[in-house]
């Protein structure tokens, strides 16, 4: 949790907050010796306050999207460590792999036993090339689908985070077949008997996200984004511009709110003030509080009303018209 | 035929073609097709009644939907299903151009309302659910519609206790619906999942080119999984991977026969040996169904079925 403590990084529409922020600061070396300046200090921090409020308030999706991929953001193995100092990590697929790029462990939180599966997308660079910057391979998907049926046999309540850019493309990848990997975790998720959570924390990116995201409730982070295709690969195919990233976040749909306004997912994780990179506690509170909650609710349920609560929630989905 | 009687004829052939229009330059090109492949000149008909398959090298060609049942169906026996469902526009998309725009000129090229034809019908006289992508409409895309297309599919084959078969054709989801595009995946395989949990018989045949959502959901779920010679399938595009791990690509990457010696599919099968191929799956696997299902272990019945081998 290295970033944790160390000053949020500005993000492009953050700038003028910045550098008020910054005149604060130099005013704060000279109050010292001139206590006359005091009137000024509290002006000056009265309009950072308001301009924080009302630049958060009308934040556009590109906005979100920033937000939901900076570098300081907590990642999966953050929340872990909050959450349960004593987690214990899983590793492998059996198979021939294991992909730092899916974490998956034991986890307790609030009393709850969880199996915990997430992507991670790597801190330091050497750190974010092995995770490949948080884009699963095969083996990856694997390792997750193995854990599922491993907390399906013992009855372990199934919790995932998301954060990915989407699955890896790569030649090994394809080799492997990175698509069965993808569909036999949709497959696999359908038919379990345990509650499953799933909670997008930072990037939902299309498939690589939806093969650890078919739960019973789906939740996302207030400046999460989940999407069909990245906006970069939207806005290069219908726009056929790499300038057009903005238009493409828009016409997506692809923030929280709008997501919970199609009802696709169950509910919004609020952040603080800023997003989640600003207060890695309270975040991870947030996340705690909401999940175990979620969980509490679900447990009532017996195992085959589980199944059938997800296949009938999946089965709603989609808007088309009969005439 | 003497000349006098010859000369006679051509007369009345004149008498005929008064009146009827002479071919536009579209008309002409119509006519005749290039292979992708050996770059021979093909005469349209010919290639159609080769089942859209180059008699020189075997290119096998796209294959309309409407083409396929009638390659695959036995004579007049498929019904179709869910004709009358159309897309909506739930995000009000807007690139450049409007969705619902796109729409329709997506059917007035492909003369269909959507990327799949789902239907009931015999296939060397077995019933069978049978759906059937066009990559001429929308780019074969999964939006809503084909989603819920495949699914009702699905659940009618397994109500109807009859085996399903799905040929695929698409270059993945369809943006324009977002985030409703990517949870057709999850609905499809959800459905696919009772099906097999039933011992429902599964068949997908992955056509050129299929790729993104519907290869990551029913087109890889198959019982079998069987590809069509020289056809182009994966997850990601060849371009995107090139451009992700800067490397050039082997020349066959993510064809059929690449996706065999890479253990994907069971078998690469020509167009012209597809029908009897199905014909003899179902055939094998009809009849043992019942049996297994009833074998109980441990109290819990064995949901068994004759596709487990795909999980």
């Amino acid at each position: 949790m290295a970033t944790a403590d160390k000053k949020p990084i500005p993000l492009e529409f953050e700038q003028p907050l910045a550098v008020l922020h910054q005149q604060i600061e130099a005013l704060e070396k000279q109050l010292a010796d001139n206590p006359e300046l005091e009137g000024d200090m509290l002006r000056l921090q009265d309009q950072y306050n308001q301009l924080k409020r009302s630049l958060y308030s009308n934040l556009r999706p590109i906005d979100h999207l920033a937000i939901a991929r900076h570098p300081q953001r907590p990642y999966t193995r953050d929340y872990f460590d909050t959450w349960d100092s004593a987690w214990m990590e899983l590793h492998g697929d059996r198979k021939g792999g294991d992909d730092p790029a899916m974490v998956c462990g034991l986890v307790t939180i609030d009393g709850i036993k969880l199996l915990a599966v997430g992507t991670q997308k790597g801190r330091a660079l050497r750190d974010k090339q092995q995770c490949n910057f948080g884009m699963p391979q095969p083996e990856g998907y694997r390792k997750a689908l193995r854990l599922f049926r491993h907390a399906n046999k013992f009855g372990l309540p199934i919790l995932t985070l998301i954060d990915t850019p989407g699955a890896y493309p790569g030649l090994s990848a394809e080799e492997h077949n990175q698509a069965q990997a993808i569909a036999e975790n949709l497959f696999e998720l359908a038919g379990v008997t345990v509650p499953v959570v799933a909670v997008v924390t930072g990037e939902g990116g299309s498939g690589g996200a939806l093969a650890i995201g078919v739960a019973n409730r789906i939740l996302m982070l207030e400046h999460s984004v989940y999407s069909v295709i990245s906006p970069e690969g939207c806005a290069s195919i219908l726009w056929r511009s790499n300038d057009k990233v903005s238009e493409a976040c828009q016409a997506m749909k692809m923030t929280a709110k709008e997501i919970l306004q199609l009802g696709v997912i169950d509910g919004v994780i609020d952040e603080p003030l800023g997003g989640a990179h600003h207060d890695y506690q309270k975040a991870a509170l947030n996340v705690k509080t909401a999940i175990a909650k979620t969980f509490r609710e679900l447990l009532r349920l017996s195992p085959e009303q589980l199944r059938e609560d997800r296949q009938a929630k999946f089965r709603k989905y989609g808007s088309f018209i009969e005439a | 035929m003497d000349l006098k009687e010859w000369f006679a004829n051509r007369q009345k052939r004149k008498e005929v073609d008064v009146g009827k229009q002479p071919l536009t330059t579209e008309e002409y090109c119509a006519l005749w097709k290039q292979c992708f492949q050996c770059r021979e000149l093909l005469y349209t008909r010919d290639l159609r009644a080769n089942l859209e398959v180059c008699p020189k090298c075997q290119y096998h060609f796209r294959m309309g939907a409407v083409d396929r049942i009638e390659h695959l169906c036995d004579a007049g026996s498929f019904e179709e299903l869910d004709s009358a469902m159309h897309s909506s526009d739930p995000l009000n998309f807007f690139d450049t151009e409007k969705y619902p725009k796109r729409q329709e000129e997506a059917s007035r090229k492909s003369g269909l309302t959507e990327a799949v034809l789902t239907g009931l019908c015999k296939i060397g006289g077995h019933g069978a659910a049978l759906g059937v992508m066009d990559f001429g409409h929308f780019g074969g895309s999964m939006g809503s519609v084909v989603g819920e297309k495949v699914t009702r599919l699905t659940e009618a084959a397994q109500a109807k206790n009859l085996p399903l078969i799905i040929v695929s054709s698409s270059g993945g989801a369809r943006m324009q619906e977002g985030i409703l595009s990517l949870m057709q995946l999850a609905k499809t395989s959800s459905a696919l999942k009772s099906f097999h949990d039933q011992g429902g018989l599964y068949i997908s045949i992955v056509s050129e080119p299929t790729f993104g959502g519907v290869t990551a959901s029913f087109a890889m779920l198959g019982d079998f999984i069987i590809a069509e010679p020289g056809a182009r399938i994966g997850f990601a595009g060849r371009r995107v991977i090139e451009q992700t791990i800067r490397q050039k690509l082997p020349a066959d990457f993510q064809t059929a026969e690449y996706l065999l010696k890479h253990g994907q599919v069971d078998m690469v099968l020509e167009r012209a040996k597809l029908k009897d191929a199905l014909a003899h799956l179902i055939a094998f696997h009809s009849g043992h169904k019942t049996e297994i299902n009833t074998t109980s272990k441990n109290g819990r019945t064995e949901a068994q079925g004759v596709g487990s081998a795909a999980v």
